[in-house]
């Protein structure tokens, strides 16, 4: 039996926010390796580019991406609840970051695909 | 009256033991207008008095019988069966977590207190206490954070419901900071400096992440996650030098 | 965490909201029909808002990452000591390193 806590959506945005954050701090030295490239000139970061340009990479990339916008979402609610003192709904609110993720990452597979 | 000899009655499991134990499982008779409370009374009374519960004024005033029925912590006294019984008459019947337990559904609420203590939730009348009445107009805002939180019983169950206290044992928790939250904004307190101190840190309000289950389920419709956001709040112009 | 690791988080983050709208913003459009190096070079080289913008990125990122980590170990990990502090404060200086290193790359390539 999943315990009540776990089941309320603040716990779930909570939840969404850790391990997209998560998710993107592994990322990121790896972002910053691959970019870095570009110091062996241009040819280098072209060569990267064209190295991970297959469909497993740009899916991942989408869900980066996705992740971004996710966790920033996420964030703008606590910094809400924290210093603006709003008192959201918060499934509400968790629909909106949910949509916009959505509507992000859908946005960059449509472009990049 | 019951329906039919199938839905009349419940198959409650209840924990039997301290921290380690195991769920054992009383057959009750379902009744009109039955509480968690009736169940668990019904169940020590007639069926097996080794079961250690608590309660005391039955009717939502003191807190006593807070425990975790189906997943929830929650009042026995003000839950009726029939708002929570699964489909099939079931009830699960758990003490409240994150402390420790005494026995069967009965928790050592000591930890809970003391953190009340540690968050500086007690009234500080300073060196020069008033010689009169202070004039405290319930309209300022102060008083309105004040009364919004003022109203908690003690009874456990937005501690035992915080994910952030279970994760981190040293976390002060939802109650204690909501009242020196009220008592931050008691404008009649001279202990504000040590107060804010004590609620800050790694132990403090900045290890709430607003999953929001304390306010879901407080009975007394206390909202602690906005508390200790005032108390974050407070703590940020504190340390921009400012007063607020 | 502590008052001053709060802070430094919340205010990171504020940073973050308006560089990570923008940076959404900018690869939704960039990788329109595909990227390539040139293309991205030929923004960045040279372009000193640029450079500033993303440096500041960088330093924002290299405060927000650690402290968000710090909370998940602590947390979820039997992890608290003060080394964990120490190991997360080489892990920021990490991304600082790296980050500007990434942004000077595509200034000058």
């Amino acid at each position: 039996m999943m315990r009540a806590s776990h089941k309320q959506p603040g716990f779930a945005a909570a939840l969404l926010h850790r391990l997209s954050g998560l998710a993107l701090a592994i990322f990121l030295p790896l972002h910053f390796l691959a970019l870095a490239t570009a110091l062996n000139g241009a040819a280098a970061l072209d060569t990267f580019l064209a190295a991970t340009s297959n469909p497993a990479v740009k899916l991942t990339e989408c869900a980066l991406v996705a992740a971004l916008a996710m966790h920033m979402t996420l964030g703008l609610r606590v910094l809400a609840i924290e210093f603006l003192d709003i008192r959201e709904r918060t499934l509400v609110v968790l629909s909106g970051c949910a949509a916009a993720t959505l509507a992000v990452g859908l946005v960059f597979l449509l472009n990049a695909g | 009256m019951p329906a039919s000899k199938n839905e009349s009655m419940l198959s409650v499991e209840v924990w039997r033991g301290t921290d380690t134990g195991r769920f054992q499982t009383y057959g009750v008779p379902r009744r009109v207008n039955q509480t968690i409370l009736d169940v668990v009374s019904e169940i020590q009374r007639e069926q097996d008095p080794t079961l250690s519960y608590r309660f005391a004024c039955r009717v939502g005033m003191c807190g006593s019988c807070a425990m975790v029925v189906n997943g929830r912590p929650r009042w026995t006294c003000r839950t009726r069966v029939s708002q929570v019984v699964t489909a099939a008459g079931g009830l699960r019947l758990e003490p409240l977590r994150n402390l420790t337990v005494v026995k069967d559904l009965a928790v050592e609420m000591t930890q809970f207190f003391d953190k009340w203590r540690d968050a500086r939730g007690a009234f500080e009348p300073g060196s020069a206490p008033a010689r009169d009445f202070a004039v405290v107009p319930p309209s300022t805002p102060q008083r309105q954070a004040a009364d919004a939180g003022i109203e908690c019983i003690g009874c456990g169950i937005c501690y035992s419901a915080c994910d952030v206290v279970a994760w981190d044992r040293d976390y002060l928790g939802p109650a204690a900071l909501n009242r020196a939250w009220t008592l931050v904004n008691d404008v009649r307190d001279a202990g504000r400096e040590a107060r804010l101190a004590a609620v800050s840190g790694d132990a403090g309000c900045q290890a709430c992440h607003t999953h929001m289950s304390c306010t879901s389920f407080c009975p007394k419709g206390i909202a602690p996650t906005y508390s200790i956001a005032g108390l974050k709040r407070a703590l940020l112009w504190r340390a921009l030098g400012s007063d607020r | 965490m502590s008052a001053g690791l709060f802070i430094a988080q919340r205010l990171s983050a504020a940073v973050l909201a308006f560089a990570v709208a923008v940076h959404l913003a900018t690869i939704v459009y960039a990788v329109r029909d595909g990227l390539t190096a040139g293309e991205i070079l030929a923004r960045t080289h040279g372009n000193a808002a640029f450079f500033a913008f993303y440096a500041l990125f960088v330093a924002a990122v290299a405060v927000h990452a650690p402290i968000g980590l710090r909370n998940i170990i602590r947390e979820w990990t039997p992890w608290r000591s003060p080394s964990l502090d120490l190991a997360l404060a080489v892990f920021a200086a990490l991304l600082l390193v790296l980050g500007l290193r990434a942004v000077f790359a595509v200034y000058v390539a």
